[in-house]
């Protein structure tokens, strides 16, 4: 009997199918939980359903953000969401210097402290 | 077969040698290529299994949504309209909807208001059914925590929380407060009989583009939007930022290019006269060609299994942690949402190629010279 040879392309070899081997597990992951996708899928399509509602709630940060598909015709972020101005001169317009300054209280002595 | 398999195994064998004599080198050169892979990858995965989410869930969307315009703006809309689409042949319903946004001055955050369009999920009086976000933002410690909110200084307005929504279903309900309509009317000050827009219900969706023509023939100022416009908007946009994702890994990718083309093209003096002596001692140019060859693939599809695994871990067991704050923008609320694992065939054979081929042609195309030349030449 010959003695065994070490091998780089064992080595090689092996790395490959391992890295196949993981790129098969992903698939089946992908494909074994889609039955438990399903049923969260259809239960969030319920809420949207029974609720009435158009748009997802990824983006919260303003009307347009929040309601793309509901906003107005020409409003920014409706078409490209990096366009934050629609149109180039809305560039040289600056957002409001303030939101105004929050509080939350009881009455409006504990507001404005 | 047998034989040609051995031969190619050898070749394997020593390219795999000569790539561990420069191992820094190399390896680094396919963590570099498996992080361009990575990025590139995660952004696709992560964007389609986004438009995924949005395709499947507003199938629930009404069929169509009908606003007022007033002066080129959204403006509330008449009840009466309501009876009016309903007496479109087609049309199974037609109903206000009342939804409106609310500032949290306390943290900044945005929240949207909404009575919801089934009866059975309406609230009781004085109390609110909330989105998963909303005790995120607001710390409310326990179940029951009621939530208060306040539309100027000194007012304070309390909902008893009748049940929070599953985070389940926070991909839409992050920031959704859903209140009862008599409610909803008082907390904006908002008059009897009008409404945000209406919501349509038609039997047969083949019917849709016939219902708005009718209705837009009735209602010449008002503004129609679909679910299919809806959903389109959504694919657009998911598409766009997959984009963007790639547009900011391009400067990397374009410098990946150069570097792999660097690499992989000009060949250094010492492999030139490496493939001079192999040339020299016996070796085929249909050998060298082979030898490159394994070399090539050997780091092009390591780097690809690897970036892409690891793109699938980020995306779908890590939540896309690296993605987040780009898509969070501003947003106080940003959603704890789970994605359905998929992976897209089409789009992972697309990646490969254009991530294999290239460099396994980048590789060959200089050693053709090299290899055809004369050794002795080559030496020298």
């Amino acid at each position: 009997m010959r003695p065994r040879v070490y091998r780089r392309s064992d080595m090689a070899f092996g790395l490959i199918a391992l890295g196949l081997a993981a790129l098969a597990l992903a698939g089946g992951h992908a494909a074994l939980s889609r039955g438990a996708s399903q049923a969260r899928l259809a239960e969030t399509a319920a809420l949207v359903r029974a609720a009435g509602l158009t748009d997802l709630a990824l983006f919260t940060e303003a009307r347009y953000t929040r309601n793309p598909a509901m906003a107005d015709l020409h409003t920014a972020f409706q078409d490209n969401p990096m366009a934050f101005e629609h149109f180039p001169s809305g560039t040289f317009a600056p957002r409001p210097a303030s939101f105004g300054a929050g509080a939350l209280g009881f009455d409006p002595a504990e507001v404005a402290r | 077969m047998k034989r040609f398999l051995r031969r190619q195994r050898a070749l394997a064998d020593y390219t795999l040698a000569a790539l561990a004599r420069r191992r820094v080198k190399n390896i680094s050169l396919v963590a570099i290529f498996a992080l361009v892979v990575f990025v590139v990858a995660s952004a696709m995965l992560f964007s389609t299994a986004l438009r995924h989410e949005a395709e499947a869930t507003l199938e629930g969307a009404p069929e169509l949504i009908v606003q007022n315009l007033v002066m080129g703006r959204h403006d509330m809309i008449e009840g009466s309209v309501a009876e009016t689409l309903a007496g479109i042949r087609g049309v199974t319903r037609a109903e206000g909807r009342l939804w409106g946004y609310f500032y949290d001055s306390v943290n900044g955050a945005n929240y949207t208001l909404m009575v919801p369009r089934d009866p059975g999920l309406v609230p009781g009086p004085g109390e609110a059914i909330i989105g998963e976000g909303i005790p995120r933002v607001r710390e409310m410690g326990w179940d029951s925590a009621p939530l208060f909110l306040s539309r100027h200084p000194g007012d304070l307005v309390r909902f008893d929380v009748a049940e929070r929504i599953s985070s389940q279903a926070a991909l839409v309900s992050a920031d959704l407060i859903l209140i009862g309509e008599d409610d909803f009317r008082s907390f904006f000050d908002l008059p009897q009989g009008v409404y945000t827009d209406i919501a349509v219900s038609i039997r047969n969706p083949r019917e849709i583009d016939t219902i708005v023509d009718k209705a837009g023939a009735l209602l010449p100022a008002a503004r129609f939007i679909t679910r299919d416009e809806i959903i389109r908007t959504y694919r657009k946009l998911f598409s766009w930022r997959e984009g963007i994702m790639v547009a900011l890994a391009g400067a990397a990718i374009l410098a990946f290019a150069i570097f792999a083309a660097e690499k992989a093209s000009g060949l250094s003096a010492e492999e030139a006269r490496e493939i001079g002596i192999l040339k020299a001692i016996g070796w085929d140019m249909t050998d060298v060609i082979a030898m490159k060859l394994w070399e090539g693939a050997l780091v092009s599809v390591g780097a690809f299994l690897l970036g892409t695994v690891a793109a699938y871990l980020h995306v779908f067991l890590l939540d896309a942690g690296l993605f987040a704050p780009i898509l969070k923008g501003w947003s106080v609320i940003y959603p704890d949402f789970a994605l359905t694992p998929m992976i897209d065939g089409v789009q992972l054979t697309a990646l490969f190629f254009l991530t294999v081929a290239p460099y396994v042609a980048a590789t060959l195309v200089p050693i053709w010279r090299t290899a055809a030349a004369d050794p002795d030449e080559v030496i020298r």
